[in-house]
């Protein structure tokens, strides 16, 4: 996981649920056919509009719901640089530092604005919005989480622990 | 300072005599669960990349009910990949087509008293009803599991639902976490403990406290815990169990981030309406809503006690013209008890369809799926958009009986006025 990332903004509410971020119907099915419905419940054109890079920015408790990691594996495969949200759900926090794809929780998205260009250094929690020319402080990785975010997310940092690389 | 049930388990579980809430600690897993659609299909290629070794073969459990009956060769080939690879690392405790993995692993005793339960599975929390440590991981972090038996966890604060006196009739325990759900709100527990207590708790059979543990994560909760009695002892005994039963619970001064107390008998029965866990509102708000399918199943509400109070309004009954009903025994177990006691020809001969054990519809997978504007009054146990099929359609959640109720006249409506007075 690199820890700068740069890309323009989509914005959502509150809620973004699992269900929503890759339906449960087409969970069996190949990533790249699971992606064409990412989030199509909310907004039928994401898979076609994101570009690499773009940066999710969403309200409260983004990912609650399912433990499942098709959330990230089809967010991951559009190359969703990062996602901000003012909260994340357990889970789905977790399974993103997991598997590399960067969260970062602030107190008040409300200010970033569809389209916004942003840059996120994921390390300070620092958030810049170079369209607005303004600067956001979000939560910092608690310490532990720092070394498997440096190192990619928990397959690279357990085979560091476990002595595979 | 005393300590709540969730810090002395994962106190023991780490390895210490103390920790606190806030306190970030790893600690090893009693039971490692996967199930068929986030388990081995997914983890396999990480686990043999890092040495593909399982930390403890007895401690693993593999349940696959998500595709069952496969409904796509995707399906299929998902479930043979489980089935093979249970096989392959020679694992003791597989199971398949025999319903959802929270209702299997209590039934064969993988769940007691004072357990470290890890799951890929949002629902894994269910095992809290027997007073274990139950959470949801995802299918990387499961990769960490198993080759090592540890993850890290931040020590969860608790926040205490107290529900004392008497619940009425015709409401039940899926009314008291749905009350419960709206008050906390879909994320005002996240990271947090639910433990229900109290005197209308206390007195809730096996099967109705594992709905409220079930639940606890609809609230955002890391997991759902209820102090373990006589009630889980014997249910354990009688699944043959008889060691790991010591049970645990919280000190009386240990501290509690929220304390919400409950009189049972002033509720009513609850309706999620969609499209969250938390739009809850008294049934008579949504009484007449008119539906096209009623669910009765899932991990949530398909157990004996469920089944019997939906034959008690169904029987000698019809359901309600150009709707389906669809019936889904928790467990190959529960099916058989259910035919033995002749649910089964009653809720068929009230033309219900029972399918078998499995996640089917529930997850919106196989058997029963909607289609675009078709309304589902179901008993499991989240309602979010797309849940059940079509991100078009809409789900209503309540209890059994409200269920089999809604089944009768094909709109949403009250099943106290089906059930007989005295009959729970
Ligand atoms: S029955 Fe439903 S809620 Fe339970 S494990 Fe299966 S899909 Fe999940």
């Amino acid at each position: 996981m690199s820890y700068k990332i740069r890309g323009r903004v989509w914005k959502y509410g509150d809620n973004i649920n699992t269900d929503i971020i890759s339906p449960g119907q087409y969970m069996s099915q190949p990533v790249e056919k699971q992606a064409e419905h990412a989030m199509e419940a909310i907004d039928p054109e994401f898979s076609k509009k994101v570009r690499p890079g773009d940066i999710l920015v969403a309200g409260h408790n983004f990912g609650s719901g399912s433990s499942r990691e098709t959330a990230q594996m089809v967010l991951k495969h559009h190359e969703i640089g990062a996602i901000i949200a003012n909260s994340f759900a357990r889970i789905f926090y977790r399974n993103s530092i997991n598997v590399g794809l960067p969260v970062v929780d602030m107190k008040d998205t409300s200010v970033i604005l569809e389209g916004d260009e942003m840059e996120v250094d994921l390390l300070e929690g620092k958030i810049i919005n170079h369209t607005q020319g303004t600067e956001y402080q979000g939560t910092k990785l608690p310490e532990h989480l720092i070394e498997m975010v440096q190192l990619g997310g928990l397959e690279p940092y357990l085979a560091k622990k476990l002595k595979f690389s | 300072m005393g300590m709540t049930m969730s810090e002395k388990i994962l106190a023991k579980a780490a390895g210490h005599s103390n920790v606190k809430a806030g306190d970030i600690v790893w600690v090893k897993a009693d039971i490692a669960m996967m199930h068929d659609l986030l388990g081995p299909w997914l983890i396999d290629g990480g686990f043999r990349r890092l040495g593909g070794k399982l930390f403890d073969k007895e401690k693993v459990v593999v349940v696959s009910d998500h595709c069952t009956p496969p409904a796509t060769v995707q399906q299929a080939d998902i479930l043979k990949f489980t089935r093979d690879w249970a096989r392959d690392q020679g694992l003791p405790y597989y199971y398949e087509f025999e319903g959802p993995c929270h209702q299997v692993i209590v039934e064969h005793g993988h769940v007691r008293p004072g357990r470290l339960i890890l799951g890929t599975d949002s629902h894994t929390c269910m095992a809290g009803g027997l007073g274990a440590f139950a959470t949801g991981i995802g299918s990387t972090e499961m990769i960490g599991v198993l080759l090592t038996g540890e993850t890290w966890m931040k020590v969860p604060e608790t926040i205490k639902v107290i529900w004392d006196g008497e619940l009425p009739h015709g409401v039940y325990a899926k009314d008291i976490v749905l009350k419960t759900i709206k008050d906390i709100g879909h994320a005002g527990a996240t990271y947090q403990t639910i433990e229900f207590s109290g005197s209308a708790i206390k007195s809730l059979s096996m099967d109705e406290r594992l709905v409220l543990s079930n639940m606890a994560v609809e609230a955002g909760a890391k997991t759902g815990l209820i102090e373990p009695d006589e009630t889980v002892i014997e249910f354990l005994r009688s699944k043959g169990v008889d060691d790991g039963l010591e049970t645990v619970r919280s000190d009386e001064d240990a501290s509690y981030a929220q304390i919400l107390h409950y009189n049972a008998s002033e509720l009513e029965p609850q309706v999620a309406c969609p499209h969250e866990v938390d739009n809850v509102h008294p049934i008579s708000a949504v009484e007449g809503k008119a539906v096209d399918q009623v669910y009765l199943g899932s991990c949530t509400n398909g157990r004996i006690s469920d089944l019997r109070v939906a034959a008690e309004i169904l029987k000698g009954k019809k359901i309600a013209k150009n709707i389906r009903c669809l019936v889904v025994p928790a467990s190959q177990h529960i099916w058989m008890e259910a035919n033995k006691e002749g649910i089964l020809e009653i809720l068929t001969e009230a033309g219900c369809i029972v399918n078998m054990p499995s996640c089917g519809a529930c997850g919106g997978f196989t058997s029963g799926v909607i289609g675009a504007g078709e309304v589902v009054m179901s008993s499991s146990n989240r309602n979010f958009r797309g849940r059940m099929g079509s991100s078009e359609g809409e789900v209503y959640l309540g209890s059994p009986a409200a269920v089999a109720a809604t089944a009768i006249e094909g709109k949403i409506t009250d099943p106290r006025k089906y059930l007989l007075q005295g009959v729970r």
